[in-house]
Formats: C-alpha cells, sequence, structure tokens
C-alpha cells in the first residue's frame, strides 16, 4: 500500500470525450449567430452564438426561463429573433416561416393530432408534402418499425400511453428527414422508469438515423447521458459548452459548477507559485491551512481565485493518509453529518467556518476501516489536480443554481 | 334520522315533470284526436295530418322558415367560431367588453331586441322580409355558436397547430387538415343549437317579418288568434319532433 492515491490527470483528455459518430470534424452545420430575443422587457435571449456540427447530439441545459426553450422556437421559426442570424447548412434560414424550416419539432406535450390514427399522424408531413402514395406508405412503416408502433398504427392518441404518444411524436417528426431534430423537454412528462427507458431509446435512434439532435432539457442527467457536447444556459446567456465530462469536470462559473452536479466552493488567493513545478501553486484559504492548486490559468501570487472541488473527489477517513506527495492536500475536520445512501454515503464536514459536502463510494470502509462516524475527527485529503479555478463566479448565480440543482426535476416547463 | 327515505322528493320532482311536460303530451294526443274538439276524445286519426299538407300557407311557411334557419345557421356558424377564435386567443384590453358584446344577446328580453330591430330596419328604410328575419336570427345565433365554440377552445392544445406547421403546413392547410376537423364537433354543435332556436323563434320574428315572409311560429300563433284548430297541434307535434332529434344530436356531438 505504497502508492495507494497516486492520481495523475491529464487535463487534455477531457476535450476530447466522446467524439461524435456521424460529426466530420468540419465547420459548424448549424449556427446561431448573434441572436437575441426580448419579450416585453424579458431579455429571453441575450446575444447567443454558437455552432452545432452536422450529426451532433446537442443539448441545450438550463434552469426554467434561462431561454433554452425560447431558442428551439426560434429555431423551429414559432419566434422571430430581434437580431442575428440562423444559419443552417451555409444557409440563412432566419426568415423562413416554420413550414419551410428543414426542421421538424418533438414537442414536450408530444401535440399530436387527436382526430388522426397513429399512421395519420406520422403520415402528416409527406401529405402536405404530397408524396407519392406509395411513398408514404414505405416511409410510414420503416418509421413504425423504428419505434415499435406497428401494432398499435390504428389507434387514436387518446388510447395509447404515454411512452407509445412520445414515440410517434418522434416518428412524425423524424418522417420528414429533417436536417436537424429539434426535441423540446421530450422526456418530461414520463415518469421516472419510463424516462430512463426512452434515454436508451432515444440514443439508439440518434445512432441509427444519424440526424442532428437539439435536444433542450432541464435535467442534468439526461443531457450528461445523451449529448456529444452541452450548452449550458443562464439568463439568456451561455456559460459554457463542452462535452459532459468537459463541462462537469473544467466548469468555467460558479454557476455550471453548481447546476451540473454537487461542488463546493472556495474562495482564496494566491500565495506562491510552485518552486518544484511551475504549473501549480499555493493557495490561502481563510480558515483552512494552505494547499497546493492546479495553477490552469495561469495566475499569479495575490491573484483571487474561485475553486470548486467536486465532493467525490476529497477523501476522508479516520487515520491520516499514507504517503503525503506535495501534490496531496490533507486537513483535519469534523464530521456533521453522515448520509448513507447506498451506492455512496455523503459526509458533511466542518473545517473552522467551512462547511464541506464529501462523497465516498463505502465498500472500502466496511471491509478494511471503520467508517467515520457523526462527531469524529477525521482526515479529509485531495489531490492538487481537483481543485478546479473558475473563471467567473458570481455567488448569487452560484446559489441559484445549486437551488434548482437539488430541488430535483421540476415536472413542468416554465 | 330514521334511515329510510323521505318520500317528498320524489313527489316534488313527479309534480314538476308533470307539470312541464303533461300540456305538451296533451297537444301531441291532440293532434291525433279525429274529433274536432279538445274536450272530447275521437279516437286516433291522422285526418289534420293529411289537411296539413293540404294547406298552401302551411307550405309557404315551411319554406321561409327553412330558408331563415339554414342560412342564419351557416352565417352565424362561420361568424361565430371567428368570434370564438377572436375572444379566445388575442389578449387585448377590450376582450372583457368583447366578450360582453358577444355574450349580451343570449341575455337580453327577445322582445327588446325584435322591437329595436324593427325600429332600426325602419329607420333604414329596410323592406321587412326573409332577409331582416335572417339578420335578426344572426344576431343571436352568433352568440350561441360563440359560445359553444369558445368553451371547446379552452381545452384545445394550440401546440398542434405549432406542430402542423412544423411539418410544413400553410396557414390554409393547417386550417383545413387540423383546426377545423378538430373544432368540428364543437362548430356542429353550435350550429344545431343555433338552427333549433331559429326554426322556432317568434318573438323577433315576429317584430321583423313582413308581408309574405310568415314563418312557421308566427302562423302558429295567428291560426291560434282565429281559433284554435287542431291543425295547430298536428304543426306544433312536427316541430317538436325535429326540434327534439336536432337538440338530441347537438348533445351527442357535445359529449364526445
Amino acid at each position: 500500500m505504497r502508492v495507494r492515491f497516486q492520481i495523475s490527470i491529464s487535463k487534455s483528455h477531457l476535450t476530447s470525450t466522446r467524439v461524435p459518430l456521424h460529426s466530420s470534424a468540419m465547420g459548424d452545420f448549424l449556427e446561431f449567430q448573434d441572436i437575441s430575443k426580448h419579450f416585453g422587457s424579458t431579455r429571453a435571449v441575450d446575444h447567443v452564438s454558437f455552432g452545432v456540427k452536422k450529426g451532433e447530439f446537442f443539448s441545450l441545459l438550463g434552469p426554467s426561463g434561462c431561454g433554452k426553450t425560447t431558442l428551439l422556437r426560434l429555431l423551429a421559426g414559432f419566434e422571430q429573433p430581434d437580431s442575428g442570424r440562423l444559419i443552417l447548412d451555409g444557409e440563412d434560414i432566419t426568415a423562413l416561416p416554420p413550414h419551410k424550416r428543414p426542421v421538424n419539432t418533438v414537442f414536450q406535450n408530444y401535440a399530436l393530432f387527436p382526430h388522426l390514427t397513429v399512421r395519420e399522424n406520422i403520415a402528416f408531413g409527406p401529405r402536405v408534402a404530397k408524396w407519392p402514395r406509395s411513398k408514404i406508405d414505405d416511409a410510414v412503416a420503416g418509421l413504425l418499425k423504428l419505434t415499435q408502433m406497428e401494432e398499435k398504427a390504428d389507434r387514436k392518441p387518446h388510447q395509447i400511453s404515454g411512452g407509445q404518444k412520445q414515440r410517434v411524436a418522434i416518428a412524425r417528426a423524424l418522417i420528414n428527414k429533417p436536417r436537424v431534430l429539434l426535441l423540446d423537454e421530450p422526456l418530461a412528462a414520463l415518469d421516472l422508469k419510463l424516462r430512463q427507458h426512452m434515454l436508451l431509446e432515444l440514443d439508439l435512434i440518434h445512432d441509427e438515423v444519424g440526424i442532428t439532435f437539439l435536444y433542450v432539457t432541464h435535467d442534468q442527467t439526461e443531457a450528461m447521458s445523451l449529448s456529444d457536447r452541452i450548452a449550458v444556459m443562464n439568463n439568456g446567456h451561455v456559460e459554457q459548452i463542452g462535452a459532459p465530462a468537459e463541462i462537469y469536470e473544467t466548469p468555467v462559473s460558479g454557476f455550471v459548477a453548481a447546476f451540473i452536479g454537487d461542488t463546493n466552493f472556495l474562495d482564496g488567493r494566491v500565495l506562491r507559485i510552485d518552486e518544484e513545478d511551475p504549473n501549480y501553486c499555493l493557495i490561502e484559504v481563510a480558515g483552512l491551512p494552505e494547499f497546493v492548486c492546479y495553477n490552469d490559468k495561469q495566475k499569479k501570487p495575490g491573484d483571487l481565485v474561485h475553486l470548486s472541488i467536486r465532493p467525490e473527489k476529497f477523501h476522508i477517513s479516520n487515520e491520516a493518509p499514507k504517503s503525503r506527495s506535495g501534490s496531496k492536500n490533507a486537513f483535519r475536520a469534523k464530521v456533521e453529518d453522515v448520509i448513507y445512501m447506498g451506492t455512496l454515503t455523503k459526509y458533511w464536514i466542518r473545517i473552522q467556518n467551512h462547511r464541506l459536502a464529501i462523497s465516498q463510494p463505502h465498500g472500502r470502509f466496511l471491509l478494511d476501516e471503520k467508517p467515520p462516524r457523526w462527531g469524529d475527527e477525521v482526515w479529509i485529503w485531495f489531490h492538487a489536480d481537483d481543485g478546479y479555478m473558475l473563471d467567473r463566479f458570481n455567488p448569487s448565480e452560484a446559489d441559484q443554481a445549486a437551488e434548482v440543482e437539488t430541488a430535483g426535476r421540476p415536472e413542468s416547463r416554465v | 334520522m330514521s334511515a329510510r327515505h323521505s318520500r317528498s322528493p320524489a313527489i316534488i320532482t313527479a309534480t314538476v315533470l308533470l307539470f312541464f311536460y303533461l300540456p305538451i303530451l296533451v297537444l301531441v294526443l291532440d293532434s291525433f284526436n279525429a274529433s274536432r274538439f279538445a274536450g272530447q276524445w275521437g279516437g286516433w286519426s291522422l285526418h289534420w295530418y293529411a289537411r296539413l299538407f293540404q294547406e298552401p300557407a302551411i307550405w309557404n311557411a315551411l319554406r321561409n322558415t327553412l330558408i331563415v334557419a339554414f342560412s342564419a345557421t351557416a352565417a352565424s356558424a362561420v361568424l361565430g367560431t371567428a368570434a370564438a377564435f377572436a375572444l379566445h386567443r388575442w389578449r387585448s384590453r377590450l376582450q372583457k367588453v368583447h366578450y360582453a358584446l358577444v355574450y349580451t344577446p343570449l341575455v337580453i328580453p327577445e322582445i327588446l331586441m325584435g322591437m329595436s330591430l324593427l325600429l332600426f330596419f325602419v329607420a333604414l328604410h329596410v323592406q321587412l322580409g326573409l332577409v331582416t328575419i335572417f339578420l335578426a336570427h344572426v344576431t343571436f345565433c352568433i352568440s350561441y355558436v360563440a359560445m359553444v365554440v369558445l368553451a371547446r377552445l379552452q381545452d384545445f392544445d394550440f401546440a398542434v397547430i405549432e406542430a402542423a406547421q412544423d411539418l410544413g403546413a400553410n396557414h390554409w392547410i393547417t386550417l383545413r387538415r387540423v383546426l377545423l376537423p378538430m373544432l368540428a364537433p364543437g362548430i356542429a354543435a353550435g350550429s344545431l343549437l343555433a338552427f333549433t332556436l331559429s326554426i322556432d323563434d317568434f318573438v323577433i320574428t315576429f317584430f321583423v317579418a313582413g308581408k309574405g315572409s310568415t314563418t312557421l311560429p308566427v302562423l302558429v300563433y295567428s291560426m291560434i288568434k282565429h281559433g284554435a284548430t287542431p291543425l295547430i297541434n298536428a304543426l306544433s307535434t312536427i316541430l317538436l319532433a325535429v326540434t327534439f332529434v336536432v337538440v338530441s344530436i347537438t348533445q351527442r356531438l357535445t359529449e364526445e
């Protein structure tokens, strides 16, 4: 047990995770160029620019009212931007009415036509476009098969279940072979089990059809598990765009760090650069012993820093860490609360005025160590690479994001 | 408290129902009465129905009634549906006023409407006739259609309109393939209601009818004035039957 906590994370691997199957690394297929949209005096979308690659599964993630649904509706053509341009495959589609745009939408509450059967619902688009009858029949049959709705093809929407409605909505939107498929919180109306099931199906359908997906959700688990890339939105602007791991591990702002998963924030100041390795620096936080942190932001002595340290990056034990290399930061702390959660145990610990959340898989403790208990004086430690410096930190935004995140899933869209 | 139910509700209900329907029942029975006099039963007969079909005045009145009913229904179906839409979709400060304006004809005393319409037509020197009856009927039929369609719109999910546009349908196709089919039961129910109200409207029609534009209800009234003949009973029974059929279709449609 010499080098038990040998950690060496290269920061570069984070940016290259999950390269989408269908993407060629060329330019952006879909571009939002400096889009703004106001509703009355409310700024729903505020000078937003970003691009989506061809074949990508791209998510817009954020709390309600962050502007993600507005962006989707702007792309579908249901709203007109106050300024900015929408470019799809090199073509400016900003001025096109909804029925002329090569995109289709899966609506939150399905919006199936109640007076038409499943089959007629799916065939709606091609019929409007006046495809030949045999071609319509073939396409509908193919999609009924893809969505496993063959047996229910002649039912009306009120005769099928929520999950089945969802599939019909997807089939109906896919039949026109849209350049981009827009999904507006498609799983929000389903219960948990069904949601998990549809999550897998969506992933499979995306792989199968190879169409670019633009997915709007407030649920970080959905976005994390499905997306090639995620745009985290807040207050009408994009906070960060990146692969799920990138957003989780290297959040740019306090908002992103708190909205995606749990985290601990520490405010401090750079004391000095590490003599042995200039990539690291010593940080001073009031109430804590000074510690080492990876200095990827090239901070200089005296600079203020805001650190985000995820609960699972901490280790907690009744005993002192066995090896104490220079990059391992260990503190004495007191356990204030212990929450056993099955797959892991959550600890709330206190060091002077700091209250930190730590989560720990507990198999190890149960086997060869006595797990820390309420009131215990313990050791906690984390690796210098696991403290992440945020570019931006706004305490009220971070609080708000944490609240939304811990409040669980709101079931309705606002 | 005794567990036995009191009998008085049943008795009251029976009395009220009797009061409602006994006169109508007597009228219907009398229309099959072979005797000329309402007091005595002369055996079953379709005599009065046969006579009915030989009266040119009745045929003329029937024709007028149907012309007015169909045209007024058609016009108010279109206008009423449009009104319901305007009331539902747009939110302006005047919306409450608009609603009141559409709703008011339902509660205004008919005699007042009849009189004011008559004065209006006379002031404008409009020749009283089928056209004035048609216009008068449209004024109150619009309100009924609008109210029924509005009720349908309350639980209408407008996302389907966006869904249709999203799938490539322009405004016209959306209207024809999605909006109208979905609203059809409501529009039909409102129209049938308007139709029944139009065929048996008396008060307003009485005011605005001119020479040669007598409708059935007005004719019934004038026949009664010249002595109640069993002919009226037969005519009323037919009107009753038609109204009953139309109303039950309306109910079927609104229940769906």
